[in-house]
């Protein structure tokens, strides 16, 4: 069967009250406010924060997807990223913490071995 | 669906491996894995369009001989690491299995059917190239190419993702024949939410395939991996990676072509022209070799913006040939620079092909045939890989981007020259290099696919 033909209820009508509008746009507002952390930031860890964030605003616009459409198939999504940046934050941490180890910071503006 | 598990459970295989005292039966190990993944690949072959995993992934022949490029790229690459004996700190068991997992994802993102299988399987592919291109933990350059490669990856994943999203609220689906209901209908052709998240997808996965103006991320990542590593994200991230931009495309998209193509057609001119013309300026082999696969990826780009029904097979032939010539230039590299290493750096310059073809005619040859095949030069497969490309342009009538692109194929020419004259004509002492046998067989084997198909690429027609 496919997943998305298993029915969910629908969401309750004060829920309905705020448009899937608002959601959209708050998402794409803390989308950009991750865009703007990762090209503005010198520190790794705050650029993965930011990135971190960029996610969880695609996952919050999923699940309001999800809701509004009475489908199920964009809150599994959401397990599949929420599990797949876990993996992401555990190897991303690790790299942050080799280069700690061989320069002592986490500048990226030291990271300037590599150049044309 | 085969080597998917097959190669999942045998990665966890060779990891327990790395337990045994004795490391020498890794390489041989891995490459017997390999082996039966890409004989498993085939059960499937002739049986016609089949769905597994609940209608999530799919398999036809094309993707079969996809995933049989990705997997004989790996055993060549795989043949070439010589069980990382040079090296003290390695950890071989670690990097045959991460290589292992990393064809998974490849894998799933060539015969997705639903964008779950994708963005799995790109992450697959993406964390395991994150850690491999870091493996040299001492070494400052290799840090900064992996915390480099790990942020803009995970930068373009987060694109990915909202692309996705938006696409699930347009169309209500992540399956993609689900989207491809959705955008023939008349209010597919108006929905803005999915134009915008096309288009967020479309950069999330450009970004991977290092396409302009996506691409920065790319010479420093190719530069600062070790070389072995260089040479598989360079083939199978690349070749995968098409497929799965090439199965978007035609599978969901295809009926509304008029929006996209002109996005598509602006990025592949630009990534033709940054790849080329800044490789001419390149002093290193080896980011040469970055800015090469820039400039193979805009032509590769030519053919799925044409999108005729000749798309998937030239960009099959095209990633068979750019993969088989990729990996014997690197695998040539590999050597020069561990002989003539400076001060325990690898030397990765033009320089250090000075005067090769004397003492190593074997090498030379072998240089000059890949060299001959990434320029596209007649006789070799990447000159008919060209033409097929050229030729689906010249189909969809796209004359404007055929100029651009022959004019930066004679581009390619120059630089791709330098490296021949440097090691026949220049001056150079280099001595013998001592070439290990299997590393002879695999130089020799790549060789050989890039001559054979040169002269017959009706030959490989007929293998599909």
């Amino acid at each position: 069967m496919e997943p998305s033909m298993l029915q969910m209820p629908a969401i309750p009508e004060i829920i309905q009250l705020i448009p899937l509008k608002n959601y959209l746009i708050l998402s794409t507002a803390l989308f950009v406010i991750g865009i703007i952390g990762v090209l503005t930031r010198r520190n790794a860890i705050v650029i993965f924060m930011s990135i971190e964030l960029m996610l969880n605003a695609a996952n919050l616009l999923l699940i309001a997807f999800s809701s509004y459409k009475s489908d199920p198939a964009g809150q599994v999504f959401v397990f599949f990223i929420m599990a797949v940046a876990a993996a992401e934050v555990a190897v991303g941490l690790a790299i942050i913490v080799m280069i700690y180890r061989n320069t002592r910071t986490t500048d990226v503006g030291f990271l300037n071995k590599l150049k044309w | 669906m085969y080597p998917i598990i097959l190669l999942s459970v045998l990665g966890i295989v060779v990891l327990f491996l790395g337990f045994m005292k004795s490391k020498n039966i890794l390489l041989p190990a891995t490459l017997l894995f390999l082996a039966l993944a890409l004989g498993s690949n085939f059960i499937d072959w002739n049986q016609g369009p089949l769905l597994y995993f609940y209608g999530m992934f799919s398999v036809t022949n094309l993707t079969l001989a996809f995933n049989a490029i990705v997997l004989i790229s790996a055993f060549l690459i795989v043949a070439m690491t010589r069980g990382f004996q040079d090296d003290e700190e390695a950890q071989p068991a670690e990097y045959y299995g991460i290589m292992l997992f990393s064809l998974v994802g490849a894998i799933m993102i060539i015969g997705y059917e639903h964008l779950i299988i994708f963005f799995v399987g790109i992450e697959i592919l993406s964390v395991a190239m994150y850690i491999l291109t870091g493996s040299d933990k001492r070494n400052l350059r290799s840090n900064e190419a992996s915390l480099k490669y790990f942020l803009m990856g995970a930068f373009a994943t987060g694109i990915m993702l909202f692309g996705i999203a938006l696409l699930y609220g347009a169309t209500g689906a992540f399956s993609l024949t689900g989207i491809r209901g959705f955008v023939s209908t008349a209010a597919g052709a108006q929905s803005y939410i999915l134009y915008a998240g096309l288009l967020l997808l479309l950069i999330g996965m450009l970004f991977k395939v290092s396409a302009a103006p996506f691409h920065f991320w790319t010479p420093d990542v190719y530069d600062g991996a070790p070389s072995i590593f260089t040479t598989f994200m360079s083939t199978i991230v690349k070749t995968a990676g098409f497929a799965a931009i090439f199965r978007l495309l035609s599978h969901s998209f295809a009926g509304i072509y008029d929006f996209w193509y002109i996005t598509l057609a602006v990025i592949t001119v630009l990534t033709l022209f940054v790849g080329n013309v800044v490789a001419v300026y390149q002093d290193s082999f080896k980011r040469m070799m970055a800015y090469s696969s820039i400039s193979h990826a805009g032509y590769l780009l030519i053919a799925l913006t044409a999108l005729t029904a000749q798309t998937e097979r030239s960009i099959l032939f095209y990633s068979m040939a750019y993969s088989v010539a990729t990996i014997s230039a690197f695998g040539v590299l590999m050597l020069i620079a561990k002989e003539k290493s400076l001060d325990g750096r690898p030397n990765e310059s033009y320089d250090a092909f000075n005067g090769l073809a004397k003492q190593n005619p074997l090498l030379a040859f072998v240089l000059t045939v890949s060299m001959l095949s990434l320029a596209g030069i007649p006789l070799t497969a990447g000159f008919w890989g060209k033409f097929f490309v050229f030729s689906s342009a010249a189909d969809r009538g796209l004359i404007w981007m055929l100029v651009v692109a022959v004019l930066m194929s004679a581009v390619g020419i120059y630089y791709y020259f330098r490296v021949v004259i440097a090691s026949y004509m220049k001056e150079g002492n280099t001595g013998k290099i001592r070439v290990a046998p299997f590393y002879q067989i695999v130089l020799v084997a790549a060789t050989v696919i890039t001559i054979l198909f040169g002269l017959a690429p009706g030959f490989f027609e007929q293998l599909l």
